[in-house]
């Protein structure tokens, strides 16, 4: 068995054309670039609204309502509720259970000045301690009962109006912003919070939008949640707080990542046709060196390779570029409408160790269809073609 | 005339590399249209609103109701010729793949505010009458394959239960813009079945929609509207229908730069193809170079050659994209059926699309030409292909 073609003529064959690499290498590294940021950007939406829910919490919604702002749970249902078996009290035995109202209040942009929806949270002191991730990072927390409001950081950065000693007018009443709360990163950073009770009051609401609560055992919730089907006066429905968010994410999450993925399927037909040119011309001007290969004893199996190793490493030389340029984005912060809640959510791009694998796969995925037919061409040459053609 | 026939003689010289470039270039200018065409379609909403059209909602978001005695109210205010309203809907036929808008309006007042929807008069006469009735737009009915008088089940996720509809009419656009994507259905049907429910949520309105004679007044009217209702328990908003349309727009601006960001990228890219291409051709040629040079033609010469190779490869390449455009367009129209209810090539785009491919070839071609411009004619006689 002959041994292939050395790696190091693979290489310096790259290194003697710098320009025609560079360039090939350079529109491949756009197209994983492409690749890599749309898969960040969906992973960024996930990863923030997953982040958002708790293991143990349960947020029930009216049935069939599919977001908050849709949602409607009297104080009636509320009160029954709170009372089922299996809910986790704190210390002084209050069931952990908060009723939240949830609407939309249109804000204008720092950026531009056009008006956003912002999610807008009615909570109470309970409500706060079931979010563990949320800490106070500047001024304090509002009082039960005041018309203040604290405001997460994202809103803070992302819409003007919102600093601190501001104050918003909204249902009648001016609100004082009085601090700003830092969520970890998850989808309340992109929230305005504020006392329940009077926000269910000041939008003339009867009921609450949703009630969310803590379940003793994580594991009780298929018990709790026959409970609440079971009971003909609540036609509500629950869900863990993971799968609702996880929910919430997922239509944006899913166009994102079908038009960027499209998109970069597109693109890749015109790095791939780079990669042949550049592999024909290859060949091409090499016909001598085949022959000569080829009469040292090199076999056909060994050029093809030799031919395929190059496109590969010219694409691999791409990826990493191109997935160089996309970690990049991580620093990046964008914020857009959710579909599902109609409201702004802030979030970053993420790149995980699988995304990193997928485009790199995806850029030698390019190098081989655009290296397969010119280096296949170069092993079918006749030794006798060659050297006469040098 | 010889100059051509050279260029025409050296562009197809490497056939198979020719045909490369220029299948990426037809790539590139094809996505890089429909890339445009997508944003376009997204402001679809803000080019086919009239100026004759404001739309009052309430001031702290658009998920707020405003009460019903305010179209009395409104109908009064000065500048205010028409006035009718619409509650969003949002139910789902089916699954929530076949997303469409539905709007709960006032019948008559509506469809008067929208002459641009065409219905024939005993279409439009049989929608009044049934209480239950619906119209459609005719790219929604041919989608679904509805036909009149069929009857459409609706799940409500805002107003809960299942909704049925008698199918009363179909409306056509009269201008390809219009939207053909809407279902229409009386706001009282709603109403009275939201009374029964829960009778605190009835008489509630989403947003009103006022009829005016002047559009340069529109501002003017607008806050007029507005100071009616100032400190009292719904505060409105009043903009021109374009603004209100575009504020939906900006609410997924960041996808749309996205979008044209990456529409441009793909530019970039077949500029690194095409000037590969060029880099290649003129290094290939160097020795030719150095004897067109050495019969006494001047470095103007090989720098024309150079240029007109490339800009005739990117000419031809983003003529082709361009035809091609158009079968796709109408291609992906058909698939993505109502969620973009206009998606038109426009002209801008297309002189956009040959400005495009030009640039790239002149681009391509900048390097290569400057370097064969300089060559000296021994070190370039002397270079073997």
């Amino acid at each position: 068995m002959m041994r292939g073609v050395p790696l190091s003529y693979v290489a310096r064959n790259l290194w003697v054309r710098r320009v025609t690499t560079l360039l090939t290498a350079g529109g491949m590294a756009l197209v994983v670039y492409v690749f890599a940021t749309v898969l960040m950007m969906s992973e960024g939406i996930r990863s923030t609204l997953v982040a958002t829910g708790q293991p143990d919490n349960v947020i029930v919604l009216r049935k069939g309502a599919g977001a908050e702002i849709n949602s409607a749970v009297t104080r009636r249902q509320a009160a029954i509720l709170s009372t089922l078996p299996g809910i986790a009290t704190n210390s002084e035995g209050q069931p952990l259970a908060s009723p939240e109202s949830v609407v939309l209040i249109s804000l204008p942009k720092r950026s531009n000045g056009k008006p956003s929806n912002v999610t807008v949270r009615g909570t109470s002191a309970i409500g706060w301690a079931m979010r563990p991730g949320v800490k106070m990072v500047e001024g304090r927390m509002f009082r039960p009962g005041t018309a203040e409001i604290v405001v997460g950081q994202a809103t803070a950065d992302g819409f003007a109006r919102v600093e601190l000693g501001a104050s918003l007018r909204f249902a009648g009443r001016d609100w004082q912003v009085v601090g700003r709360f830092d969520a970890n990163r998850s989808g309340f950073d992109s929230e305005i919070w504020g006392d329940a009770e009077l926000m269910m009051q000041s939008f003339r609401r009867g009921a609450s939008s949703v009630l969310v609560f803590r379940l003793a055992d994580p594991a009780s919730f298929d018990a709790i949640n026959s409970l609440i089907d079971d009971d003909p006066r609540l036609a509500l429905e629950a869900k863990p707080e993971i799968q609702f968010y996880a929910e919430q994410s997922r239509a944006l999450a899913t166009f994102i990542n079908i038009l960027g993925l499209s998109l970069a399927v597109i693109f890749s037909i015109g790095a791939v046709v780079g990669a042949m040119i550049t592999m024909f011309a290859a060949v091409a001007s090499r016909i001598g060196e085949i022959g000569t290969l080829r009469a040292l004893g090199f076999r056909r199996s060994a050029v093809l390779w030799a031919f395929m190793l190059e496109s590969l490493l010219l694409s691999a030389i791409g990826g990493v570029a191109g997935l160089a340029a996309a970690s990049v984005m991580q620093s990046v912060n964008i914020s857009t409408t959710n579909f599902q809640s109609f409201a702004e959510l802030a979030f970053r791009f993420v790149l995980t160790p699988q995304i990193a694998w997928q485009s790199l796969l995806f850029a030698l995925a390019m190098g081989l269809l655009g290296g397969f037919i010119p280096a296949w061409r170069a092993a079918r040459l006749q030794i006798v073609d060659c050297l006469r053609a040098a | 005339m010889f100059e051509f026939k050279l260029l025409l003689k050296n562009a197809f010289r490497h056939k198979l590399r020719t045909g490369l470039t220029m299948l990426g270039l037809v790539v590139a200018v094809c996505a890089f249209g429909l890339l445009r065409t997508i944003v376009d379609a997204w402001y679809a909403g803000v080019e086919s609103s009239s100026s004759t059209r404001l739309v009052t909602r309430s001031n702290i978001s658009l998920t707020f109701a405003l009460p019903l005695n305010y179209a009395e109210r409104l109908k009064a205010a000065e500048g205010v010729r028409q006035v009718s309203w619409a509650n969003w809907f949002g139910g789902v036929y089916i699954t929530e793949r076949n997303f469409f808008p539905q709007f709960a309006v006032e019948p008559a007042s509506y469809l008067a505010l929208y002459p641009e929807y065409r219905i024939p008069d005993d279409q439009k006469l049989a929608f009044y009458r049934d209480r239950q009735g619906a119209v459609v737009g005719r790219a929604l009915a041919n989608k679904f394959g509805w036909k009149i008088g069929d009857q459409i089940p609706l799940r409500g996720t805002i107003y809960p239960g299942t909704w049925t509809f008698n199918l009363r009419g179909i409306w056509d656009g009269a201008e390809s813009r219009t939207d053909e994507s809407q279902l229409l259905f009386h706001w009282a049907y709603l109403n009275e079945s939201v009374r029964q429910r829960v009778s605190s949520r009835a008489d509630q309105v989403g947003v009103y929609i006022l009829g005016i004679d002047e559009p340069n007044n529109a501002a003017l009217i607008g806050e007029r509207v507005d100071a009616i209702f100032t400190n009292s328990l719904a505060e409105t908003m009043t903009e021109t229908e374009a603004a209100f349309q575009l504020s939906f727009v900006a609410m997924s601006e960041a996808i749309l730069v996205a979008v044209q960001a990456v529409s441009f990228i793909i530019i970039v890219i077949i500029m690194a193809v095409m000037a590969n291409t060029m880099t290649m051709t003129a290094r290939e040629r160097l020795a030719e170079y150095a004897t067109l040079k050495a019969l006494g033609f001047p470095p103007g010469f090989v720098v024309r050659l150079l240029f007109g190779e490339s800009l005739l490869i990117a000419l031809l390449g983003g003529v082709a994209g361009l035809l091609l455009t158009w079968p796709l367009a109408a291609a992906f129209k058909g698939a993505a059926g109502t969620l973009f209810p206009v998606f038109q090539v426009s002209t801008l785009t297309m002189a956009l699309q040959l400005l495009a491919a030009l640039v790239v070839g002149a681009v391509s071609a900048a390097w290569p030409a400057w370097k064969m411009s300089r060559i000296d004619i021994v070190s370039g006689l002397r270079h073997v292909g």
